[in-house]
């Protein structure tokens, strides 16, 4: 009864829903890429420098244990409502695992693998990009899997400092204790946050070349 | 800083409602997770599943979760306890489970040796040498579930997420500066000193 008339919601505001919807979803890509594009490179600079690495990795040991909706709430009274500081606050959430997982996945791989590469004449970037992060580029993925969920995770949270998204429909029904609305934001919410930890799981598994798994 | 020194009742009030919901609920979790770890440390496809179901679970959004348990159970402490309940078993489940199995079979044949029954196997020798792994999750759950704990303010749970919320919608920002910082020194806090405890564990088992 409740989820037709959240159905029933969704056929009225058809617009009102996709815009949510799109929101959301720009909101965590954005993030997402963003998160990406600056922890990747640190990851891989840090795993060259030890006293460089002990700081990044306490950073964000620390920033991993940090709540989100503290975060968000931080991020507020310096930079205001909106879809900007939203999407700080996300990509700051978003970093340290992938962070912490490229640094210990270039940690792992054998020294003899490396050794070898360098025998054979590589250089120090030949080396990274043909040897290390191939053979990382599983725990880089996973710790990017983690941090795409609790992107669109996040975002849910983004709607109370008016970062828009489907949050937007939780917040408005529990204030009107309005259920079928609720339901409008939170089981949408759920199937894209499912939704996404199996695309990256998918991808991860045909991505990845079946010997190095 | 000033606020936080006119209204330090409160926020001391708000942080014990928070430690309150935070224990409470790993304490169920716990209690679950022990037995259902048990049972899954011992069969593969009752891990698989317990795994599968609990993963699902862990990837719904927190504020998501609040809501759909709203037309179940309304709003208020309950919810709440449910919501962290149900965040922490994945990873306190996987940790027992996967803490059992490491213990060597060897040391467990030798219990089996000296005329130990199963239950004296289990609490004398598996679950003790399981235990920093055990810790391990119990470390990871306690920081989700404080995260959890702070949202669960707008469903009516207390909790320091009540200063945040409060401090939004009235625009007042030492209100959420102080709400947002104990919360996040909260976790900080269980973090290293289950990090800690862990440590003191391994070691001692080793």
């Amino acid at each position: 009864m409740l989820l037709i008339d959240a159905w029933q919601f969704i056929v009225a505001h058809p617009g009102r829903f996709l815009n949510a919807l799109g929101t959301h979803v720009a909101l965590s890509a954005a993030a997402l890429t963003l998160a990406v594009a600056i922890a990747l490179p640190v990851g891989i600079w840090i795993s060259g420098t030890r006293r460089a690495a002990m700081a990044a990795i306490t950073t964000a040991n620390i920033g991993r244990t940090l709540p989100s909706l503290a975060v968000l709430a931080l991020v507020m009274p310096v930079l205001g409502t909106g879809f900007a500081p939203s999407l700080f606050a996300l990509t700051l959430l978003a970093m340290p695992p992938i962070l912490l997982n490229t640094y210990t996945a270039i940690q792992q791989v054998e020294p003899d693998v490396v050794d070898a590469a360098r025998g054979m004449g590589m250089t120090r970037a030949e080396i990274m990009r043909k040897v290390e992060l191939p053979l990382a580029a599983p725990v880089i993925f996973a710790g990017i899997r983690t941090a795409a969920v609790q992107v669109v995770s996040g975002a849910v949270l983004a709607a109370y400092i008016g970062g828009g998204g489907l949050g937007d429909f939780i917040t408005a029904g529990i204030a009107m204790m309005a259920l079928p609305q609720l339901l409008v934001g939170a089981i949408p919410a759920t199937l894209l946050s499912i939704g996404t930890d199996q695309l990256f799981g998918w991808l991860q598994r045909t991505m990845i070349p079946r010997g190095l798994a | 800083m000033k606020w936080l020194l006119n209204n330090w009742d409160q926020v001391f009030e708000a942080l014990g409602q928070h430690i309150v919901i935070v224990l409470t609920s790993l304490a169920i979790a716990f209690a679950i997770s022990l037995i259902v770890g048990i049972w899954a440390a011992r069969h593969e496809g009752v891990f698989r599943a317990a795994i599968a179901v609990t993963g699902i679970l862990y990837t719904v959004p927190t504020l998501a979760f609040l809501a759909l348990l709203i037309p179940i159970v309304g709003l208020g402490r309950a919810n709440a306890i449910i919501c962290m309940v149900a965040f922490s078993l994945m990873i306190m489940i996987r940790n027992v489970a996967v803490g059992i199995r490491g213990v060597p079979a060897e040391v467990v044949d030798a219990g089996r040796g000296m005329g130990m029954t199963g239950f004296d196997v289990l609490t004398r020798i598996e679950l003790p040498l399981a235990a920093p792994v055990i810790v391990a999750g119990l470390r990871i759950a306690s920081v989700t579930v404080i995260s959890v704990a702070v949202v669960a303010a707008y469903v009516n749970a207390g909790g320091l997420g009540t200063l945040i919320f409060n401090g939004i919608s009235n625009d007042h920002a030492p209100k959420i500066w102080t709400g947002a910082l104990t919360a996040c020194a909260l976790a900080v806090a269980a973090d290293l000193s289950l990090a800690r405890l862990e440590h003191w564990l391994r070691r001692r088992a080793a």
